[in-house]
C-alpha cells in the first residue's frame, strides 16, 4: 500500500534553536497518527511544514506521491488542517467562514450547501452558524475550525490538538468523529493528553526535542513501562511482610510493593521484562487461601513511558 | 487564478465592512474631502469651476488614511493566525497578495466614488471642464493604488498594526515628499542632476499633477501601474521569505 504522507529527513532551525531534527515517518490511509510530546517539542512545527506553511531546511515531504514543495497547491487539495489554537477569521460567522472555505477548495451552489450541512451536522455547529465566531466559546470555536479542514472530504487530515478545550462529553464527540474518519483517510493529529492516543490513535510517535524518540502501536508503547504485565493485587490479609515474601519467592517477579488500600492492603508484582506472571500470582493466592478484594493485570502507564523517554533526549531547546 | 483572487476580494471587502472601519473610513473622508475643498481650499474665492483644490488634497489624505486601510492586511492575519488558515488553503501567495490589494482598492474607490456630491456642486455652480474632473479622479484612483500596495506589503513585515500604520506612513510620506520643492531644493546640494531627476519622478505629485491637470499620460500610467505591481511583488517576496523563516 502506498502510503498517503512520506516524510524524510525533516529538519527546522529558527535561528540558534533546532526546532526539528531529521524526523522521518510514513503515514498511511487508514491510519490514526498521534503525535506525541512536550510542549515546543516540535510538533506543531512538524505539522506546519507537513501543511505546507512553512518550508523545511532539509528533508522531503510527499503526500499521496505528490512533492509538496513542487505541487503545493495540488497537495493543499488533498489535505484538511486544523492549525494550533483553531485561528479563525473573528468577525466572519461560521457559515460564511465555511462558504469562503468552500469556495477556495472549489466547491460551489449545492455541493457547497449540502457539504456545509454534513459538516455543521458531524461537529454539531446548528444553532450558532449566524452568530459571530468571535462570540463562540472556545469549544464551538474549535469545532468550526474542525468543520473546515474537513469540509472538503481531504483524504489526508492533519490536527493540530483538536480536543484542546472542548469538555469530556465535546472530546469523546470530536474522538468519536475521528474514528469514523480513519476508515478511509491518513490521519495525523497532535495531543498532550496520552488517554487520547490509546482512545483514537493506531499507531503513535514520541518527539522531545525536535527528535523522534519512540515510533510504535499504543500497546507497543505501554509495553515499554516497566509496569506493564504487573499485576494488582489487593487482599484483605493481616501480615503483609509474609505475603510480600511469598510474592517474591513466584518465578519471573522481579519486585513487590505494597501500599494501605481501602478494605486492604495493595500488593503489585512488577514482573522480569515482558514474563507473564498473573497465572502464578493467581496460583499462590488459591494456595495461601488468602481474601482477595480485587487482582487486575497492569497493561502498562503511558504517562511513564512518555516521561521516561521524553526525558531522557538531550534537552537542545524549546521551540 | 482568477476566481480565487475573486473569492478572497470578495471576502476581506465583506471584512471592512463587518467592523465599523468602512463607515469610520468613509465619513472621515468625505469629511474631510469636503473641508479641504471648501474651507482650506478656498474653493468659494477662487471663483473657478473645477476641482483642483479637491484633487490636491488627495495626497495628503490619503496618507493618513491609507495606512489605516491597509495596516491590518497581513499583520492581523500574522497575529491571530489566520495566515496560517489563509496559506493552507489552494491558493498562491500572489493570489491572496493581489486579492487582499483588489479588496483595498475597491474599497477606496467606493469611498471616491461617494464624493459626487462635490461634482454635482460644481456643475450646479459652473460650467466645468468634466473630462479634467474625470481624469482628475482617475488619477486620484492610481494614486490610492500606490499607497495601497505600499501598505499591503508594509503589513506584511510585522503582526503589530500599529507598527505597519507608523512606517507605511513614513514611506508614502518619502514618495510625497521627493517631489517636494523644498524637499528638491535641498537634495540640489548633494545630488548630481540625473540623481535629482530620478528622486523627483518617484514622486506621487509630480506625476498626480499631470493627471490632475487632464492629462492621462502614458508615463504616468505606467508610473503608477508599475509602483503597484512593484509592491505587490515585494509583498508576496516578504510572505515568502517569512515562510521560510
Amino acid at each position: 500500500m502506498t502510503s498517503m504522507v512520506d516524510i524524510n529527513g525533516l529538519s527546522k532551525r529558527f535561528g540558534p534553536i533546532t526546532a526539528v531534527s531529521d524526523v522521518s515517518f510514513r503515514v498511511a490511509r487508514g491510519e490514526v497518527l498521534g503525535f506525541l510530546g512536550p510542549n515546543g517539542a516540535g510538533k506543531s512545527t512538524t505539522m506546519k511544514m507537513i501543511t505546507g506553511f512553512l518550508a523545511p531546511d532539509a528533508g522531503a515531504i510527499a503526500i499521496d506521491g505528490d512533492d509538496i514543495a513542487e505541487h503545493s497547491v495540488r497537495v493543499k487539495h488533498k489535505l484538511g488542517y486544523l492549525p494550533e489554537g483553531a485561528p479563525l477569521y473573528a468577525d466572519m460567522t461560521p457559515l460564511a467562514l465555511l462558504r469562503f472555505v468552500g469556495r477556495i477548495r472549489g466547491l460551489s451552489g449545492d455541493d457547497l450547501n449540502a457539504r456545509i450541512e454534513r459538516v455543521v451536522d458531524q461537529v454539531n455547529l446548528a444553532g450558532v452558524m449566524e452568530q459571530s465566531i468571535d462570540t463562540l466559546s472556545k469549544g464551538f470555536k474549535r469545532r468550526v475550525g474542525i468543520a473546515q479542514a474537513i469540509l472538503h472530504d481531504p483524504p489526508l487530515l492533519i490536527l493540530d490538538e483538536p480536543t484542546d478545550g472542548l469538555d469530556p462529553n465535546q472530546k469523546h464527540e470530536v474522538r468519536s468523529l475521528i474514528r469514523e474518519m480513519a476508515r478511509e483517510k491518513a490521519i495525523i493529529l497532535s495531543t498532550h493528553i496520552l488517554e487520547e492516543v490509546d482512545a483514537v490513535c493506531s499507531r503513535a510517535i514520541i518527539i522531545a526535542s525536535g527528535r523522534i524518540v519512540s515510533d510504535g502501536t499504543p500497546a507497543e508503547l505501554q509495553a515499554m513501562s516497566p509496569h506493564h504485565n504487573a499485576v494488582q493485587l489487593v487482599l484483605n490479609e493481616k501480615d503483609p511482610p509474609g505475603i510480600v515474601s511469598k510474592l517474591r519467592a513466584i518465578e519471573g517477579v522481579r519486585d513487590v510493593t505494597t501500599r494501605r488500600d481501602n478494605g486492604g492492603t495493595r500488593f503489585e508484582a512488577v514482573p522480569e521484562g515482558d514474563a507473564v506472571i498473573v497465572d502464578r500470582v493467581a496460583d499462590v493466592v488459591r494456595e495461601n487461601d488468602w481474601r482477595m478484594v480485587a487482582m487486575y493485570v497492569e497493561r502498562g502507564r503511558l504517562d511513564e513511558v512518555f516521561r521516561d523517554v521524553t526525558g531522557r533526549a538531550p534537552d537542545s531547546g524549546e521551540a | 487564478m482568477l476566481s480565487n483572487i475573486g473569492i478572497i476580494t470578495r471576502r476581506e471587502l465583506a471584512a471592512y465592512f463587518l467592523t465599523p472601519i468602512a463607515y469610520v473610513f468613509i465619513v472621515i473622508f468625505l469629511i474631510l474631502s469636503g473641508v479641504f475643498t471648501f474651507y482650506l481650499g478656498g474653493f468659494f474665492a477662487r471663483g473657478q469651476a473645477d476641482l483642483a483644490t479637491f484633487f490636491g488634497f488627495h495626497p495628503w489624505l490619503y496618507l493618513f488614511l491609507i495606512p489605516a486601510l491597509t495596516m491590518r492586511l497581513w499583520a492581523e492575519e500574522r497575529k491571530s493566525g489566520t495566515i496560517e488558515l489563509l496559506f493552507t488553503l489552494p491558493v498562491t501567495m500572489l493570489e491572496a497578495v493581489v486579492g487582499k490589494f483588489l479588496a483595498t482598492w475597491i474599497f477606496t474607490a467606493v469611498a471616491l466614488a461617494l464624493t459626487f456630491p462635490i461634482w454635482i456642486t460644481v456643475n450646479y455652480l459652473g460650467d466645468p471642464d468634466n473630462g479634467v474632473i474625470a481624469a482628475g479622479y482617475i488619477g486620484s484612483l492610481l494614486m490610492a493604488g500606490g499607497y495601497i500596495a505600499i501598505g499591503c506589503c508594509i503589513s506584511a513585515f510585522t503582526r503589530n498594526q500599529v507598527i505597519a500604520f507608523v512606517i507605511t506612513l513614513v514611506v508614502c510620506l518619502a514618495f510625497i515628499l521627493s517631489g517636494f520643492p523644498m524637499v528638491l531644493d535641498f537634495l540640489d546640494d548633494w545630488l548630481p542632476a540625473v540623481l535629482l531627476e530620478a528622486v523627483s519622478s518617484f514622486s506621487f505629485l509630480s506625476h498626480f499633477a499631470s493627471i490632475q491637470n487632464g492629462v492621462v499620460a502614458v508615463p504616468d500610467l505606467v508610473y503608477f501601474c508599475s509602483l503597484i505591481a512593484l509592491w505587490l511583488y515585494a509583498n508576496a517576496a516578504v510572505l515568502e521569505i517569512k515562510k521560510a523563516g
